[in-house]
């Protein structure tokens, strides 16, 4: 969360209180891309606007609805990949061929065009600046999206609770936040089908030894957040389980197959 | 069942607009086999008309959700208790 939260009239909140735990009064908002850059040659992250966002935690997602001119609609669920700032909110979207939704969103909507949202939705798969303990983060492909949100949050929090990010990758060319992760100095990006030059791990899956060398041990009592299609996620939740971390610590959110 | 399902983290857009809180963080006891935790991991099949949630568990439908022309039809008979988040007041 930011400050600028606490600035906003009482009247735009319902009368629930707290950070993330209020959405706007009526379900459906119209929100108007102000900004967009591409992520990869298949993603890309978009910058909205919507007057009265109530803000949102670290995380959380949010649901965007598409109207077709004969009212057909089609509706998504998009994580939210940067933490609230004012009246501005991002989703960095994957293109799936032959979807619904994803196709708009990266190929063809254009500055000053609006959609619909729905959110901030879901308060689990959240990171709360009130926690103090180590964390992983754990991302399969487009599942980097929340915990960027997460990691960017710290960052502009000024928070100390220790961050890694363990980010499962398929080849260089598909990674989103490059720079910007390299430059947080706590990412660690693994590929699964195409590795660097002069890289010394191979290609593979995301092994225990993998989550043992780059996270963190269970008696620091880690919570992790892992992200990605359902297969990466069940293999990480997993391997974490087998590891010795707490279940209850390890908080999960799979990719199904939405249909983009 | 096939590994073809989503979370429960899905729910929160959908039940926002039944219930006054978000039933993701929620903890639901199955009915089937007993097990708790929060919403937000059941398993979550959406290739219906509606959603399907299933306890992680056992597989057991917790709860079935579908919006048709007709109302909004909301079966929760596989889910034992909710527990909800504390009032905030």
């Amino acid at each position: 969360m930011d400050d600028s939260e606490a600035d906003r009239p009482p009247a735009r909140r319902t009368a629930e209180q707290g950070p993330g735990r209020h959405v706007l009064g009526t379900p459906w908002h119209d929100a108007r891309l102000v900004d967009s850059r591409r992520e990869t040659a298949s993603a890309r992250t978009l910058r909205f606007e919507l007057p009265g966002w109530p803000g949102h935690l670290a995380g959380q997602h949010v649901d965007v609805r598409l109207t077709a001119d004969d009212g057909y609609t089609a509706q998504r669920s998009y994580s939210l990949s940067a933490p609230a700032d004012g009246d501005a909110l991002e989703l960095t979207v994957q293109l799936v061929p032959d979807g619904e939704v994803s196709p708009y969103l990266v190929e063809d909507i254009k500055p000053g065009d609006s959609i619909e949202i729905r959110g901030p939705l879901g308060g689990w798969f959240v990171w709360r600046q009130t926690q103090a303990e180590p964390v992983l983060l754990v991302g399969g492909g487009s599942g980097v999206a929340p915990l960027m949100a997460m990691l960017r949050a710290r960052a502009r929090l000024g928070a100390t609770a220790p961050f890694r990010l363990v980010y499962s990758a398929r080849t260089p060319a598909d990674v989103y936040y490059a720079d910007e992760l390299r430059e947080s100095g706590n990412a660690t990006v693994l590929y699964t089908r195409a590795a660097p030059a002069g890289s010394s791990r191979p290609p593979r899956r995301i092994s225990a030894d993998d989550l043992a060398s780059l996270g963190w041990p269970a008696e620091q009592s880690p919570t992790c957040y892992v992200c990605g299609p359902t297969p990466f996620v069940e293999n990480v939740a997993n391997l974490l389980i087998e590891a010795g971390h707490d279940p209850a610590r390890v908080r999960t959110e799979r990719f199904g197959p939405s249909g983009g | 069942m096939t590994s073809d399902y989503m979370d429960g983290n899905v729910l929160a857009g959908p039940m926002r607009d039944v219930f006054a809180i978000d039933i993701t963080e929620s903890v639901a006891v199955c009915a089937g086999c007993g097990r708790s935790g929060p919403m937000a991991e059941a398993h979550v099949y959406g290739g219906g008309p509606g959603l399907v949630a299933r306890c992680p568990g056992c597989d057991n439908v917790l709860l079935r959700y579908a919006e048709t022309p007709y109302g909004r039809w909301l079966d929760m008979r596989g889910l034992g208790v909710l527990r909800l988040a504390p009032a905030t007041s």
